[in-house]
């Protein structure tokens, strides 16, 4: 094993960790407003990936154009799924929550497979495939497009939720209901603003994956299970712990894929995030960032 | 008449099946339930096989998530411990059914216990992220450890026989599969007449409280996980033999999501309602069914999509039930049937 070789992974492990990051950034931003656990985040990236492939290919919508639609779609999905599913259910018990996100999941899943069936499409190639060298090492521009896809939006959410007045009274929502309300907050506008803005990272997300690996299918749907493992290394309700989480997991599939997968015949890959996930949850449940408040029962 | 519902003794209020009616009635049902193979079809047969073991796999589901309050995502895992295991021991020991199938139980709830630790410390959605982990964990180990599990081919399982009889088809299976479920039911509705069963409710509805009232944490969540791990586990295996092959790809984790939404659309915290949700979440595939393959010929579009279809209705369900009747169908069983009992003077 060379060093070419960890280097390789290394940045794979980067390019996808921060994907990961990205959605699991949705994630956590619901969790932090609603209290909700979002098991549909997957499937809500999925539709993303869907829709802009459809505008792309179908439709012969240009690029720029088809993203800015797409995000769109999924801002108006995301307000469409909180008013219609989640607001009803504010204040029931949290398997309630968690079940009616798997509800929500299995319906977007059904209806992208109705609507585009379940065999692999190709994704338009968007960037220029030459790679490029760094070092040693050719690495697809795709990955460096994505890269800088990803820390534009971080960089963008960081800055809306410290200076826009609807981001920070995001924050007043996540750490005092109550009193955001007294101090005139809509509590439940800022409910809908965080499901839309995790259906819009989320989109993100599926169009990058999909332009990274050519070609989109069903399984885009298991990313969403892929990023519990981050959000919990992370901390569940610190966006911070996500971003780092994400790349850190990413990092640590890649290489547990590279160095593993020979030893034990494929497959460690895929599940050494989930034994990550179990290690963290019995030594340091709160995650790297997250508040300290875990109720031990 | 009746002319309302007074209980004189606690013994009174706590008995199952209180009037003598009710009595004949599930009489009745259990005749007619067993009486069903003589004059059903294979292919119903095969159905309601496989809603027996869904009762018995929801029941066990339902002692953890509706009465501990221990969110589970982990009953596809449980259920391919107990059918990897039972048929593990029935080729390698050559055992016979009847000391597999409880054996399969016992290193599920073994195993379900030691899934279950970390509900000591992590509650809540920790604790179902856990199990979800658990979940693929499990998958894992099926697909790679071969001399047990026979790895991605599966293993094929031994017919099931008493002496020379063989179970051999799904009408033999039924009586097995239906003295187990039977028996389930049972030993559920007493459960929790009994001291765990209450102290599972109690730290369901309030830990601290419950710990204050002297009830062991530790030891009640585990004996949770252990009871309700055993009844999956035995679903598994009967589910195992029903299918005769098991594979890795027998326990995928939307078999842990459609447990889940048995227990939520039948009720949580249920017996009754953990039959009903059976039976639904069995049943809808089957009707959807027969609905796309009598629609097909004006709309053949609709064969292709059935998978998605049923997906698709599932999920409505499941939404629909928890925002409009988030105690499910055995809630509304007792309204139903307290409406009628004093009808028309129900005060």
């Amino acid at each position: 094993m060379d060093f070419t070789f960890l280097l390789q992974l290394l940045i794979n492990g980067l390019v996808v960790g921060s994907i990961y990051s990205l959605v699991a950034t949705g994630f956590v931003i619901i969790y932090k407003a609603t209290s909700a656990l979002n098991l549909a985040q997957g499937e809500l990236l999925m539709v993303g990936a869907y829709v802009c492939l459809d505008l792309l290919t179908k439709h012969n919508v240009p690029f720029f154009q088809a993203i800015l639609i797409t995000l769109v779609f999924s801002a108006l999905l995301g307000l469409a799924i909180e008013r219609v599913i989640l607001r009803p259910l504010i204040g029931s018990h949290l398997i309630s929550v968690i079940m009616v996100t798997l509800g929500l999941g299995s319906i977007l899943k059904a209806l992208v497979q109705i609507a585009y069936g379940t065999n692999t499409i190709p994704f338009p190639e968007v960037f220029p495939s030459a790679p490029v060298q760094i070092g040693p090492i050719p690495v697809s521009q795709g990955y460096l497009y994505a890269l800088a896809c990803v820390t534009f939006l971080v960089a963008a959410l960081t800055l809306f939720f410290k200076y826009a007045k609807a981001g920070v009274a995001m924050r007043a929502t996540a750490s005092n209901q109550q009193v955001a309300l007294s101090m005139g907050i809509s509590v439940k506008m800022m409910f809908a603003l965080a499901w839309s803005i995790a259906a819009v990272v989320s989109a993100v997300g599926g169009i990058l994956l999909g332009t990274i690996r050519g070609g989109i299918d069903m399984s885009l749907a298991f990313m969403g299970l892929k990023v519990l493992p981050v959000v919990i290394l992370g901390g569940l309700d610190s966006i911070l712990g996500a971003i780092v989480g994400g790349v850190i997991i990413g990092v640590l599939e890649n290489l547990s894929g590279g160095y593993l997968d020979p030893a034990v015949g494929g497959g460690a890959k895929e599940i050494a995030p989930y034994v990550a996930l179990i290690l963290i949850l019995m030594f340091k449940p709160y995650g790297l960032f997250g508040k300290r408040k875990i109720e031990r029962v | 008449m009746q002319c309302g519902d007074f209980k004189t003794s606690y013994a009174a209020d706590m008995t199952i099946f209180d009037t003598r009616s009710t009595r004949i009635w599930v009489f009745l049902l259990v005749c007619l339930i067993f009486s069903a193979p003589l004059y059903s079809s294979n292919y119903l047969l095969d159905v309601a096989n496989r809603i027996g073991i869904a009762v018995i796999g929801a029941i066990g589901l339902n002692i953890l998530t509706g009465f501990t309050g221990l969110i589970s995502l982990g009953n596809a895992a449980f259920m391919a411990i107990g059918a990897f295991s039972c048929g593990f021991i029935g080729i390698r020991f050559g055992l016979p059914f009847y000391l597999c199938i409880p054996m399969a139980g016992l290193i599920t709830a073994g195993l379900g216990m030691v899934i279950g630790i970390p509900s000591l410390r992590i509650k809540g959605l920790y604790l179902a992220m856990a199990t979800l982990a658990a979940h693929f964990i499990v998958e894992f180990v099926v697909v790679k450890w071969e001399s047990v599990t026979g790895g991605v081919a599966g293993l094929t399982m031994k017919t099931p026989a008493i002496g020379s009889f063989a179970l051999d088809s799904d009408r033999k299976l039924f009586y097995l599969i239906y003295l187990v479920a039977v028996a389930s039911i049972f030993f559920a509705r007493n459960l929790f007449r009994t001291k765990p069963g209450k102290a599972f409710i109690a730290i369901r509805d309030q830990a601290i409280s419950a710990e204050v009232m002297g009830v062991n944490l530790l030891k009640y969540k585990l004996l949770s996980f252990g009871i309700s791990s055993f009844f999956v586990g035995v679903a598994g295996a009967l589910a195992a033999y029903q299918a005769k092959i098991i594979s890795p790809e027998t326990f995928p984790i939307t078999v842990a999501i459609d447990y889940l939404g048995m227990i939520i659309i039948g009720g949580l915290g249920s017996v009754l309602g953990s039959i009903f949700g059976a039976i639904f979440i069995t049943l809808l595939p089957e009707v959807l069914r027969l609905a796309t393959t009598s629609l097909s010929s004006s709309f053949p579009a609709l064969v292709t999509v059935f998978s998605s279809l049923k997906d698709l209705v599932f999920g409505i369900l499941v939404i629909v039930f928890l925002i409009y009747e988030p105690n499910g169908m055995a809630a509304r069983w007792y309204a139903i049937k307290n409406y009628w009992k004093l009808y028309p003077f129900s005060h």
